[in-house]
């Protein structure tokens, strides 16, 4: 008897028709937008904590913002399964930046950096994380704010936004953005930009973070809800005067 | 993971119609989608045929609105007619009579409750197909999915007009929190022998659920408020 086995370690999903069934073809549990902006003493980061299954809001406690070594925060929507994958891929180049003991640690430039690698080799061989990632980070006094998408476009910004906030937070963005903005303000800011959400995108809940990263270090918010606003007249009775249904 | 406006207007929805000793309440949410876009966040889903039949409209914006303006139409000709106002069954009768023989063109499921002198409170589920079935209570549309074990655990026959209006209320607040097709508020239109009431109950004040929390003004209010460091590492 003879047996054969076919290697699919090159995972190279094109080529190899075994290898096919390991590629993501399309998401299943999915975060939605994250909104981040550079303030005044850093890089504000909000996001809800929704993991939608398809249309159903199935997981209401999802922390989409992470700290990643003592520099950076990492903030995902799309596929919340390859962002934990990813996770495990950043643990260990902050574990080998921290066994070289030499005094030195990756900023966010070089975690962005290496995030783009990622995503675009994986998106070469047909097989990409289901992702789009806010990258922000403080180091040395400069703020970094960049953008990698699934299928590796990146670039760094004043702020930016994912999803569904590409459409709907970046036009407040740009219209009230400026680079003194104070956390006060920037809080503020940041939450006008999810209130729509939550009013315009179907996935969002009402259940956000706001995580902030200085030169001093990283904090993430606990869990809150927003009040919404639901008492315009035009409400109350729509049809009041239709002629028919609508 | 796009905007996707051109996707037709849908309203995911979440329906309900009940009978209680004495009349109808009917319940609905009130978010139209367009693909994941919310088109209209506080759209009334419950439309008016006769003065005392209303339809709950769910599943194609479009396919729903115009079906219930023909129905309106042939009503008004039917109640001059016969003299007198028309029974729910009839109501029930000519949506059945558009969703069965458009069966291949139309995508939307109804709801039509209302109350009449012969037969009192009645509800009516007519889903895609165009099959009538009369029910003591209804659901329909994508959010109703989340309801079956609800309502099987909370139903109960000959309810009063509170404990029914109240029934419904919290159902469709159920449906919002894990349809994301449904959302918004709540309208409901209680329907008896003395006539028609609407109400609405906006989003903020419905009951908290599972996870939800208690909405603020702003994180920096219970930065403010709390005395030791809030924010977790």
């Amino acid at each position: 008897l003879v047996q054969f086995t076919i290697p699919i370690d090159n995972g190279d999903a094109l080529k190899n028709a075994e290898a096919d069934s390991q590629r993501t073809l399309y998401p299943y549990v999915t975060g939605t937008s994250i909104v981040a902006i550079k303030y005044k003493d850093g890089v504000l980061m909000a996001s809800d904590m929704g993991g939608s299954y398809g249309s159903t809001l199935r997981y209401k406690n999802i922390e989409r913002v992470k700290a990643i070594g003592k520099h950076s925060l990492l903030g995902a929507s799309g596929e919340i399964s390859d962002f934990q994958e990813i996770l495990r891929y950043l643990d260990e180049l902050v574990l080998n930046d921290n066994m070289w003991d030499d005094g030195n640690s990756l900023g966010p430039k070089e975690v962005h950096n290496y995030l783009t690698r990622v995503m675009y080799n994986r998106r070469n061989k047909f097989n990409p994380l289901w992702n789009t990632l806010v990258l922000g980070g403080v180091k040395n006094g400069e703020s970094y704010l960049g953008m990698v998408s699934m299928i590796g476009v990146s670039f760094e910004d004043n702020h930016v936004a994912t999803g569904f906030g590409n459409h709907l937070a970046r036009p407040i963005l740009r219209d009230e953005w400026r680079a003194d903005l104070s956390f006060e303000d920037g809080v503020k800011l940041l939450e006008k930009c999810m209130r729509v959400l939550l009013y315009r995108d179907r996935s969002a809940i009402n259940k956000l973070q706001i995580a902030k990263i200085t030169e001093e270090g990283v904090t993430v918010s606990q869990p809150y809800s927003l009040k919404t606003f639901w008492e315009f007249q035009a409400f109350h009775n729509p049809t009041a005067g239709a002629q028919g249904s609508w | 993971m796009d905007l996707n406006l051109d996707a037709p207007h849908s309203m995911g929805t979440t329906i309900i119609g009940v009978t209680y000793n004495g009349g109808v309440v009917l319940g609905a949410d009130s978010r139209t989608s367009t693909g994941m876009y919310v088109a209209n966040r506080a759209s009334d889903k419950i439309t008016q045929l006769t003065d005392n039949v209303y339809v709950c409209r769910s599943g194609s914006a479009a396919d729903s609105q115009v079906v219930s303006d023909y129905v309106r139409y042939f009503l008004h000709q039917h109640t001059i007619q016969l003299g007198q106002p028309a029974t729910v069954k009839v109501s029930a009768n000519l949506i059945r009579m558009l969703a069965y023989n458009n069966k291949n063109m139309l995508q939307t499921g109804l709801i039509v409750g209302g109350w009449d002198k012969y037969e009192g409170g009645k509800i009516y589920g007519i889903p895609l197909g165009g099959t009538v079935v009369e029910q003591p209570f209804a659901i329909g549309g994508s959010g109703s999915s989340y309801l079956y074990g609800f309502f099987d655990q909370a139903w109960k026959e000959n309810m009063t007009k509170e404990e029914a209006e109240q029934l419904v209320v919290k159902a469709v607040s159920l449906a919002i929190a894990r349809d994301g097709a449904s959302g918004g508020v709540v309208r409901t239109v209680i329907i008896n022998s003395e006539g028609v009431t609407r109400n609405f109950y906006p989003g903020d004040k419905l009951q908290l659920w599972h996870e939800e929390l208690e909405p603020q003004n702003s994180l920096l209010d219970i930065l403010n408020a709390a005395g030791p460091e809030p924010m977790a590492m």
